[in-house]
């Protein structure tokens, strides 16, 4: 993956992204800003489905009506995310922050799924039930956790305190960076 | 913005809390991923019912349901916003002073809670089951107010 991240890094598109004055905290403010969107209309889903919030609206109805704009959300932070990693990709791929994001991201896409095709699919069962079923309201509590995770991981991700050119560090944070430490 | 104004500005980075944050390497960076976790919450507390006001979003439901449920989240929401806003605001107040984008914000925030919690209150309120022209502007507005706040808060990391 290396050789990859340093070749994206030579591209002239990386480095005009990277030296540009305004694009890149223009791409960076869309990214934070689209939580508010995706991650907080999440939350209110994720609300529903531990009982504390729209308890007289079926699920599936708060489901089926949020899910386009959670799309959208979800596309534009894809697209600026990828933007972001690419204006930098050599230090953002070697962050513990980011890749402890990348880890949590990727759990909370199988939280979705098993959500989806496992305690959706039963939904008609409980879905006027204004607190939900022990499973739902799991996939909901894990769900909250991960995305408070992502959004704190991401946030670090600015901070170089474990960068791999601030060394020494330790052994663990090389490792989990994939930091390639020259011998002395 | 008015120069008499920075002896206070420096007075409250000098404040124990202001100072402490300031001395801190991990105290900023928390403080300020609790404001964005407060971003997300009051973003989808604001954004349900503001849909909803448009036509869209949760349309089966009255907008006064839907405004009625996300009030306490709304309120929590911001809470946490305020005071992890002050906190931040405490560690890097000179800094604060001389951003342009911290006078957008400082002037946007009161207009938008102003409003948030007088017409659109009233308006969400009031039990309409139709999305209206009166209901789509106060949408409309408060999703301008508080994209204002947001937009701006995030450029003042980067003046």
């Amino acid at each position: 993956m290396l050789p990859f991240v340093e070749w994206l890094a030579d591209t002239r598109l990386s480095i005009a992204l990277h030296e540009s004055l305004y694009m890149y905290p223009l791409v960076e403010s869309v990214h934070v800003l689209t939580l508010g969107l995706f991650v907080g209309l999440a939350v209110m889903l994720d609300l529903r489905l531990l009982g504390v919030t729209l308890t007289q609206v079926p699920a599936s109805e708060v489901i089926r009506r949020l899910l386009p704009w959670e799309k959208a959300g979800f596309a534009v932070m894809i697209v600026t995310g990828v933007m972001l990693f690419y204006a930098i990709p050599v230090r953002t791929y070697q962050s513990v922050f980011f890749r402890a994001k990348m880890i949590m991201l990727i759990l909370a896409g199988l939280n979705v799924w098993l959500f989806h095709s496992r305690v959706e699919r039963r939904i008609a069962e409980w879905d006027m039930a204004p607190v939900p079923p022990r499973a739902a309201r799991a996939a909901a509590a894990a769900s909250l956790v991960l995305w408070a995770g992502i959004i704190i991981a991401g946030r670090m991700i600015a901070y170089n305190w474990f960068d791999c050119d601030i060394q020494p560090q330790p052994a663990f944070i090389n490792w989990a960076a994939g930091c390639v430490i020259p011998p002395r | 913005m008015n120069s008499s104004l920075l002896p206070f500005f420096q007075w409250c980075e000098s404040t124990p809390v202001g100072h402490a944050i300031k001395e801190s390497l991990w105290l900023f960076p928390v403080i300020e991923s609790v404001h964005l976790l407060g971003l997300a919450v009051l973003g989808g507390a604001l954004l349900v019912v503001d849909l909803r006001m448009l036509g869209l979003g949760l349309r089966n439901q009255t907008i006064g349901t839907v405004a009625r449920d996300a009030r306490p989240w709304l309120l929590a929401s911001l809470g946490v916003m305020l005071l992890t806003g002050l906190a931040l605001f405490l560690s890097e107040s000179v800094k604060c002073y001389y951003s342009p984008a911290f006078w957008v914000k400082i002037t946007t925030i009161p207009i938008a809670m102003i409003f948030t919690l007088t017409v659109r209150q009233r308006v969400a309120a009031a039990g309409i089951g139709q999305a209206t022209l009166v209901t789509r502007l106060t949408a409309l507005t408060s999703l301008a107010l508080w994209f204002s706040v947001a937009a701006a808060g995030r450029w003042i990391g980067f003046s």
